[in-house]
């Protein structure tokens, strides 16, 4: 574990760089999930309730792209946002903003699907009383969302898990500009890269228990508020 | 925010209903009027649970004419239901019922006190905080029956709703039924249970393979029955 | 417990997640809003494309700070091979390219997509090897002998291939020591497509050869069995060249920024900031920026 050291001391010390890159790094994905969740939630919702043709691929398509590659992702959105691209004018590549676009796209997929299938089952429970209850489609919408949120929670922790751990878009995006769009994960890159592997390792152990830490205040929340809530 | 209109008399003007190439209701006619507890009987797949949600609105009829006070369109607004199986909000007990005020728009400042004597009415006023999932079934039936009563409904449907209840829980859904319908809710409820039947049926309608085979005041079903099914059911017996 | 509070609790409870949850898409909000507002409200910053080699030596963390402290000016480094920084510039991505291929940059020039093209600094290659030598090359200054002994003897190289400015000289030498690659290539010769650094680990790994700018082997860590076998020859300099991206193909480009930086690291004051960056007390870059 000694490898890890320096960075421990690092953080120990409170190294204003690395407090930062820890910072962004919670800044971009927690906005990304954010973006993804109040886009996706709706979408896999209403995908959830309504039938029309081509449904079933779009499903279909949508469980495809919860594996989308990051760098794909990544590149499609240098595209777009690259001063020769469609939405160049407003400069926003290498920007954190550029990089939670990205992290958005590729997580949006994840929370849509896994909602989905999570409110498809509670509607199929559901149906009957809510429609006896004359509930219209936005507030069928809102009761299965928040009947469902605890394992709604679960769907936003795994999109989070993906945010925070891809390193290939907010490369290509963001450009692992010093101090201002390097992440955990772009850091641990050019450490890499650098042949400093003791830092590069000590700054995965650090992501490694952010991602824990969060998982786990997440799972505790939950079940508190599952107890309290009276689920 | 509530309609003035009411869903009385509903008519059923020669209604079919076929699901998955059979008839399960078979050109029925009928209506319902005001008055005391409606009991629908009759053996399983006699299409009891398809006349019940036709007559709710749940489902449509594959051909014939439904009206609700003369009207052929009308949501659910003075119309609850309750199924065999009750549906239970992943939410507590009170909850629950404040869902079915809000829906039938009960005034937000009001819903607190109304929660409040609805579950009182059923007796469920020690576990407003609970989760409702946590009941046993029979205080789940009654959760379900308070948060139908939220509506303030003219007419009450029930499927079955003791079908999976204990004695003592059957006993309590039948007294707060009975006082729904004394209180001038319409009553409509299928039943399997004799015993049910005679305890609350103001009149009894006989369903048999997709059709009404008799349909009579209580006391007269059950003292001069005029067909052989009736009569089977009378004595108890199977009907086939 | 009174029934008041009975029923007041249930209730308040819902209506209470239904506030936090609110709250929680509004602290969502206020951070994205948070994220956004550096790439809003950050006008004095320009974008840099260089190369690996100038920012995995730590030259940028030695020079930028003291430029910021002087003009007040963010300079946001994208550091990429020379082929891929000249590329983002040509998109218009970036304000100013600090790169190293002389053709390359020159072409550059012709189509349009820089203004001016200044010397800057320069600094050499060198090339790395295990000490166990199985080239034989070690200590000789004749680098295209190294490279033919190299190819000869068949043994391990590790190559950029990523069009970067160290892979363009790399195939020069090739190409000066009378190897046809193309012909000659074979299980020896492995290209990784990426960055320096990249490339130095992979030759620790596998006990390789690999050509590398001085500056990223200094400040490298991770050398393993690696150490110097040439260097010194006239053929391993290595020069660095600034340009401003041409206003007139991407009207984007922070023009008096960029170009403020573009003085500022052939002025006599950036000039000497390059001088003084040092590893272990070795000098890594050489400016020359009015001298070649």
């Amino acid at each position: 574990m000694t490898e890890g050291l320096s960075a421990w001391q690092l953080i120990a010390s409170g190294d204003a760089a690395l407090l930062a890159i820890v910072r962004l790094s919670l800044v971009v994905s927690l906005s990304a999930v954010t973006c993804a969740a109040l886009l996706g939630l709706p979408l896999g919702a209403s995908l959830a309730l309504t039938r029309f043709p081509g449904r079933t691929l779009l499903i279909v398509l949508l469980n495809g792209f919860m594996g989308l590659p990051p760098v794909v992702v990544g590149l499609a959105v240098f595209l777009l946002l690259s001063r020769s691209g469609p939405l160049g004018t407003f400069g926003i590549l290498f920007t954190p903003l550029a990089m939670i676009i990205a992290q958005a796209l590729l997580v949006l997929p994840i929370i849509a699907a896994l909602a989905r299938q999570t409110i498809e089952d509670l509607w199929r429970e559901y149906r009957d009383e809510l429609t006896a209850m004359d509930v219209g489609p936005v507030g069928r919408i809102a009761t299965l969302l928040w009947d469902s949120r605890f394992s709604l929670l679960t769907a936003l922790l795994a999109g989070f898990g993906r945010a925070i751990a891809e390193v290939g878009a907010v490369m290509i995006v963001g450009g692992n500009i010093n101090g201002f769009t390097r992440t955990m994960t772009t850091a641990i890159a050019l450490e890499t890269s650098k042949g400093d592997l003791p830092l590069a390792l000590g700054l995965g152990y650090i992501l490694i228990v952010l991602v824990l830490v969060i998982n786990a205040g997440a799972w505790g929340l939950r079940v508190w508020s599952e107890q309290r809530a009276n689920g | 925010m509530r309609a003035a209109l009411s869903d009385l008399p509903l008519t059923l003007d020669d209604v079919s209903f076929r699901a998955g190439g059979s008839a399960i209701l078979d050109h029925v006619s009928l209506s319902i009027e005001p008055g005391a507890p409606t009991l629908i009987v009759g053996p399983n797949g006699a299409g009891k649970s398809s006349l019940l949600r036709i007559c709710m609105g749940l489902a449509r009829p594959t051909s014939g004419i439904v009206t609700w006070g003369g009207r052929t369109e009308s949501r659910p607004l003075r119309r609850a239901f309750l199924f065999q199986r009750p549906v239970m909000l992943r939410r507590s007990v009170a909850a629950n019922v404040a869902y079915g005020l809000r829906q039938a728009g009960y005034p937000y400042g009001l819903r607190r006190n109304r929660v409040r004597e609805l579950l009182d009415r059923v007796g469920l006023l020690d576990h407003a905080d609970r989760a409702a999932r946590s009941l046993s079934g029979g205080e789940q039936q009654k959760l379900a029956l308070a948060r139908a009563l939220a509506r303030d409904p003219e007419l009450l449907f029930l499927d079955e709703p003791t079908a999976n209840l204990d004695p003592a829980a059957t006993r309590s859904v039948e007294e707060i039924v009975l006082g729904a319908s004394n209180s001038g809710i319409k009553v409509v409820m299928s039943s399997h249970d004799l015993g049910q039947v005679k305890r609350l049926a103001g009149e009894v309608l006989l369903l048999v393979r997709g059709g009404v085979r008799e349909r009579a005041a209580a006391p007269v079903f059950f003292d001069s029955p005029s067909t052989p099914e009736a009569a089977a059911f009378v004595r108890g017996d199977l009907i086939l | 417990m009174s029934v008041a509070t009975l029923f007041s609790d249930p209730l308040n409870w819902r209506f209470a997640m239904l506030r936090r949850s609110f709250f929680f898409c509004l602290s969502g909000l206020l951070i994205l809003a948070g994220a956004m507002w550096p790439s809003l409200a950050e006008d004095r910053s320009i974008i840099v494309a260089s190369t690996t080699s100038t920012q995995d030596s730590g030259l940028f963390g030695h020079i930028l700070p003291l430029f910021k402290q002087k003009t007040g000016i963010d300079v946001k480094v994208i550091a990429q091979g020379t082929g891929q920084a000249l590329d983002t510039a040509r998109r218009g991505d970036a304000d100013v390219v600090f790169v190293h291929a002389r053709a390359q940059e020159e072409k550059f020039l012709e189509e349009g997509f820089g203004v001016k093209r200044f010397d800057v600094m320069y600094n050499d290659f060198v090339l790395v090897g295990p000490k166990s030598d199985p080239a034989g090359v070690a200590g000789s200054k004749d680098i295209t002998a190294a490279f033919k002994a190299i190819k000869d003897k068949q043994a391990p190289f590790v190559s950029r291939g990523d069009k970067s400015g160290t892979h363009l000289a790399e195939l020069k030498l090739w190409k000066e020591a009378g190897v046809d690659l193309d012909s000659a290539k074979g299980p020896w010769y492995r290209e990784i497509g990426q960055g320096m650094g990249a490339a130095l680990n992979t030759a620790a790994a596998m006990n390789a050869y690999v050509l590398s700018d001085r500056g990223t082997w200094l400040s490298f860590k991770n050398r393993g069995d690696l150490d110097i076998v040439v260097e010194g020859d006239k053929r391993l300099f290595n020069q660095y060249g600034v340009m401003l991206v041409n206003p007139a193909k991407h009207p984007n480009v922070r023009v008096e920024l960029g170009q403020a930086f573009v003085d500022w690291l052939i002025s006599p004051e950036g000039q000497a900031a390059i001088a003084a960056y040092k590893i272990d007390g070795q000098q890594l870059f050489f400016p020359n920026a009015h001298g070649s």
